[in-house]
């Protein structure tokens, strides 16, 4: 294997420091071999008005390398942002996805950067899928200038245009209309490109997912509506909140597949049959089944609402990164000293963007007013201040 | 796109001096740019019965002696209604912008509601005039989530006051993306429809939206109240990448008047001078421009001498235009279909005072709606809503 490539230090920093356009910086091969492996998935997957994808799922030791990495490092960045968090240097909410890391990095393997993304506000490690920079994270979430969002949006509010990452919503399920209408937009730009609009098993009981979902059918937009459901909204139990769980089922009339959201494979398959139906038919609904370790958010403890017997159950049967790891090993794609490398190395990549982000200034003042209103686009206009310099077209 | 705005800039100047209505030596406007004609027709001619008769038409540009640009009937042009005027700076935008696209209730092939949309879906077609079921919280955040791509969708709600079921949508996603993406998406839609106090129409379908849209940040709100400046501040709507409220009124959808052939727009963030005066400044919008106009008569004959300024633009507002006005008066009476709690009025009141406290030679008055639901009997309703003869009260007693 050449896992040469782990020692590359002299563009690892760089790396650090440009914006990454696209992920292939994150999914830098550390084996290039891609000689096709067959791996079943782990349950089988159940559809409901569709026929469900084989359960035979198609992947090289490079693409399960790069899954292992890429995991490892969103579950390295969510431990880090906790840590932070406790030493308040994160303010507010901040709602850690690890646990849930095989949706976020099965879906990418699946797609490409023109199809769109927008999720919840669980979004730092789908904005890291997307090709964000760790140090635009950590820098966001201190609130710092060198954040995705100028360290004005905060935790809640990642977003990444240039490789179609539409956010970070703080609102529970006004995202979904907001991703039927990207998906309208592909649609009337005959883009050939699908939108996944994610949302929880909290969100799935919102009135206007349903409007949006009838909306999305009635037009054939290429919509995908994934449910990541970890089985707790906030701190309500599933069962508690929703009359049917079936989440898959929702759509009625629109197909749905339920998926075990802890396989990043199944999950590749589910959002690769996805796009295809998508593109076809129409909106498609996928639940993910999964689960996080942490509370709803950092004010949540997590453990009034479930035993802490449950949380390590699954750490130990269902981890997305144990279930890699033993694939990889099982496979003889890499020793174990060498997977315990990449996680090293990951560590290490953590604490330079946070260092690098804690360097990041604060904002500064006059940034307050900035980007409020759109300036000097358009038609003749002022602007939000008529004392303003006025901005007029040639 | 620059090509085209070099076009009317060369054109708009021609046409724009013989139809400027004001006196250029009381004119509060800075000289004219390449291409916003800014009219104010003395619009004097209403049918004085007022709300009780059944339609409220008005001749804008009619062959009254008082009207000073009114010229004779070889005045180019074409005439028109407002919701055709409407209709009309859609059409022209959607030809000129093939992003541009409609979605709302029975926008389509019935034509819209109040026919601002007669005609686009058969030119256009289903996927630029999208009919939408009756879930407007849906439909408002797909048309702002289609914005986020670059499309830019006219999202008629068709009461306003249904577009409560959409405040989340307004307010977070298209007030706030622009900021708390760093920059990154602009939301280039234009939310618009009919609303205000109607005929009877009951407490759900008359209600003023703007008071409770005005504290978003990052929207911009506009008030047409002629065929002209419906036009005019629908296509400028279109054009801005900001997103932008335009708030149409109910009863004043078959005003008549005559526009130009040529394209032009109106000014976003501008307000219009109606009539110049001297002695108090009355600042008003949408409908009760009207009843400002109808109760400008009386006093006239009185021997008042007031201004009126339809601010058109009410977030934000046009302080430059009101505050030379303020210094020119010292008086200001502000007439509006809001309701006094909370409404335009109240915060127009504030800016006013922050701003030009020291020009002020009396306290600010401000002539709102009643702070009731509207109710169904004709007689309360009319009660509800400021009326021509409390305006003519309002200034002598401003004036005193």
């Amino acid at each position: 294997m050449a896992l040469s490539y782990l020692r590359s230090s002299s563009s690892r920093s760089a790396n650090l420091l440009r914006p990454l356009s696209s992920a292939a910086s994150l999914r830098r091969p550390i084996s290039t071999d891609t000689t096709p492996i067959t791996i079943e998935t782990s349950v089988p997957f159940t559809s409901h008005q569709c026929e469900a994808p084989s359960r035979s799922v198609e992947t090289n030791p490079s693409e399960l390398l790069t899954f292992f990495r890429d995991m490892a490092l969103m579950r390295r960045m969510e431990i880090a942002a906790d840590s932070l968090y406790k030493a308040k240097l994160i303010r507010g909410f901040c709602h850690l996805y690890d646990g849930q890391e095989a949706v976020a990095v099965g879906m990418e393997a699946a797609i490409t950067k023109k199809d769109c993304i927008i999720t919840a506000y669980r979004d730092h490690c789908t904005f890291v899928g997307r090709g964000g920079t760790l140090l635009e994270v950590f820098a966001e979430l201190m609130g710092r200038q060198a954040g995705c969002s100028k360290g004005k949006g905060g935790s809640m509010h990642f977003y990444k245009k240039d490789s179609n990452f539409y956010g970070g919503h703080g609102i529970v399920g006004a995202q979904v209309p907001l991703g039927c209408g990207l998906a309208f937009a592909q649609k009337y730009s005959k883009d050939e490109s699908v939108t996944f609009a994610l949302y929880g098993d909290g969100a799935a009981n919102q009135g206007q997912l349903f409007e949006a979902l009838n909306i999305s059918a009635l037009w054939d937009l290429p919509a995908i509506l994934v449910c990541e459901n970890n089985h707790y909204g906030m701190g309500t139990a599933e069962w508690r909140a929703a009359k049917s769980p079936a989440y898959y089922k929702r759509g009625d009339y629109v197909p749905g597949l339920k998926v075990d959201g802890m396989d990043a494979l199944a999950v590749k398959q589910a959002c690769k049959f996805a796009k295809e139906h998508a593109l076809k038919n129409g909106p498609i609904i996928l639940e993910m089944d999964t689960y996080r370790y942490h509370g709803h958010s950092m004010s949540d403890p997590g453990s009034t609402y479930r035993t802490r017997d449950e949380i390590s159950g699954v750490r130990q049967e269902r981890d997305p990164i144990e279930r890699v790891r033993k694939l990889i090993l099982s496979h003889d794609l890499a020793t174990e000293k060498e997977l315990k490398d990449i996680e090293k190395e990951v560590r290490k990549e953590v604490d330079d963007a946070i260092a690098q982000a804690k360097e990041s200034p604060m904002p500064e003042p006059s940034e307050l007013f900035s980007n409020v209103y759109a300036k000097g686009l358009g038609a003749e206009s002022f602007g939000a201040d008529r004392k303003e310099l006025r901005a007029t077209l040639a | 796109m620059a090509a085209i705005f070099q076009g009317v800039g060369a054109a708009a100047p021609l046409s724009s001096s013989p139809s400027n209505s004001f006196d250029s030596n009381k004119s509060v406007f800075s000289p004219p740019r390449s291409f916003s004609v800014v009219r104010s027709d003395g619009i004097v001619n209403l049918n004085p019965k007022g709300r009780s008769a059944q339609r409220l038409i008005s001749n804008a540009v009619a062959t009254k002696a008082d009207s000073p640009a009114a010229s004779s009937s070889s005045k180019p042009g074409h005439e028109l209604l407002l919701f055709e005027a409407l209709q009309e700076g859609l059409e022209e935008e959607m030809e000129r912008d093939p992003r541009v696209c409609v979605m709302g209730e029975d926008v389509g092939h019935y034509g819209g509601s109040y026919k601002v949309t007669k005609g686009l879906a058969k030119r256009f077609g289903d996927l630029r005039v999208l009919d939408t079921p009756i879930a407007e919280n849906s439909f408002t955040g797909m048309g702002i989530g289609a914005a986020m791509t670059g499309l830019r969708p006219v999202i008629e709600g068709m009461n306003m006051g249904f577009l409560l079921l959409a405040f989340n949508q307004i307010s977070n996603n298209c007030g706030m993306l622009h900021y708390t993406s760093g920059g990154q998406f602009t939301i280039p839609v234009v939310i618009r429809g009919p609303g205000g106090v109607g005929r009877q129409l009951g407490a759900e379908h008359s209600q003023r939206l703007e008071s409770y849209f005005q504290s978003i940040p990052g929207i911009q709100m506009v008030a047409c109240s002629t065929p002209y400046n419906a036009k005019g501040l629908m296509k400028a709507a279109i054009r801005s990448e900001n997103p932008v409220i335009l708030f149409e009124h109910v009863l004043l959808y078959n005003l008549k008047e005559r526009i130009p052939d040529e394209d032009y727009i109106c000014n976003l963030e501008e307000a219009e001078m109606v009539r110049p005066g001297e002695h108090v400044t009355i600042l008003t919008y949408s409908r009760m421009r009207y009843h400002v106009m109808q109760a400008a008569k009386t006093l006239v004959n009185k021997g008042y001498d007031p201004e009126v300024i339809d601010i058109r633009s009410l977030k934000p507002f046009d302080l430059h235009t009101i505050g030379n006005s303020v210094k020119k008066t010292h008086r200001v009476l502000i007439v509006e279909e809001c309701m006094r709690t909370g409404g335009i009025g109240a915060s127009l009141t504030a800016a006013i005072t922050e701003n030009f406290n020291d020009y002020l030679d009396a306290p600010i008055m401000c002539l709102s709606s009643q702070d009731v639901p509207t109710p169904y009997a004709g007689t309360l309703e009319e009660v509800t809503v400021v009326q021509p003869a409390q305006i003519v009260t309002a200034v002598e007693q401003l004036c005193q």
